[in-house]
């Protein structure tokens, strides 16, 4: 039993469902074309050819290209001991995907943070809110376009967030000085002592 | 060394010391100084290993590990202070009665450490005004005792009876 011989077996009954399985690295990669299905390729997966385990769902942001987010289902079988990733693309306007959490619980909180983290929601998800950030935040923090250092925001009595300096601040060191004192301005030397004789 | 005959005589009164009650007070209060362990993460391992009998925090009086702030002296951050924790830690912060002190440990608790991110507080010095900034990642238990040392004189100093205007 091979990821790719399980792969095929997949495209075939799904056809127009998902693209050919890509082998790339080792690693098998099947794109879901029609996300209205997934569910259903989803039963298939766990049910048919015996991935139980729901090993990883993210989301990746392709900030440029239409459409503009891939959710990506790593898949893995205990007992034939094969990975398969599944991919979706989702566009930016609808930005919705059906969730996956009648076929593998821990799809839950999976899919919280790739919507606290991405903004992609989950059709069919009892519960879903954000996660690692807090109710209310504004933003979505690990979108391409949202600078890692942060934007102020402000939730009297919940929380608050500032931008955090990437340059500057008191340790600050200059690469090439030639010695301490010169690469960390805030060292001393120590005071050489005169000898008495 | 020459011991002074400070005025009476101990046989008759008793062993007797004659000093100021700022001294004696900061006395008991710095080596009886009990932390209130904020530990948020990795730091609050070397926390717990200062605690333990070979870096030995009871030799300072601080083995009682308070976690509830009204019965502690002394917040130890140690660890990452996220914007979603922040204003937790000032609550519990405010919560504690005074005289209380603030040690920053580790690098992301004084200056939010190697995460320069949307997530992390750039501080915990943004929330509560610290004393004592120990750093490190995570620093050494011998560096947490040097910075309760260091507490310690800062404590000693401290004008109880006549409390500086603030």
């Amino acid at each position: 039993m091979t990821s790719i011989k399980l792969a095929k077996k997949l495209t075939k009954k799904f056809g127009k469902a998902c693209s050919e399985p890509g082998e790339a690295l080792g690693e098998v990669t099947i794109e879901v074309t029609d996300p209205s299905r997934l569910v259903e390729i989803c039963e298939f997966a766990k049910g048919e050819l015996g991935f139980n385990y729901l090993v990883d769902l993210t989301a990746v942001d392709n900030y440029g290209e239409d459409p503009r987010f891939e959710v990506v289902y790593e898949l893995y079988g205990y007992a034939h001991f094969c990975h398969l990733r599944l991919k979706v693309a989702v566009d930016e306007e609808s930005a919705t995907v059906p969730s996956v959490i009648s076929v593998w619980r821990t799809a839950d909180w999976h899919e919280r943070e790739a919507y606290d983290m991405m903004g992609v929601t989950f059709d069919g998800h009892p519960d879903l809110r954000r996660i690692l950030m807090w109710d209310g935040y504004p933003y979505f923090p690990l979108r391409k376009d949202f600078p890692l250092a942060g934007k102020p925001s402000e939730m009297p009595d919940v929380a608050f967030t500032n931008k955090a300096p990437l340059e500057g601040g008191p340790f600050v060191t200059s690469a090439g000085g030639k010695d301490t004192t010169k690469r960390e301005p805030r060292s001393r030397t120590a005071e050489i002592s005169s000898s008495d004789d | 060394m020459e011991f002074q005959e400070i005025g009476y005589n101990t046989k008759v009164e008793g062993d007797v010391i004659v000093t100021k009650t700022d001294a004696v007070i900061n006395w008991f209060r710095k080596n009886s100084i009990w932390p209130m362990p904020m530990g948020l993460a990795c730091c609050a391992i070397e926390l717990m290993a200062a605690s333990s009998s070979r870096f030995d925090i009871a030799r300072f009086g601080a083995e009682v590990m308070r976690f509830s702030p009204r019965q502690s002296d002394l917040m130890i951050v140690a660890g990452t202070v996220t914007y979603k924790m922040a204003l937790a830690v000032k609550r519990i912060y405010d919560q504690m009665p005074d005289p209380k002190w603030v040690i920053a440990m580790g690098a992301c608790a004084s200056s939010g450490g190697m995460y320069r991110s949307y997530a992390v507080l750039q501080g915990v010095d943004r929330i509560l005004p610290v004393d004592v900034y120990v750093a490190g990642c995570p620093p050494r238990p011998e560096a947490l005792l040097d910075a309760v040392m260091k507490l310690q004189a800062k404590v000693a100093k401290e004008p109880v009876v006549f409390p500086a205007e603030s």
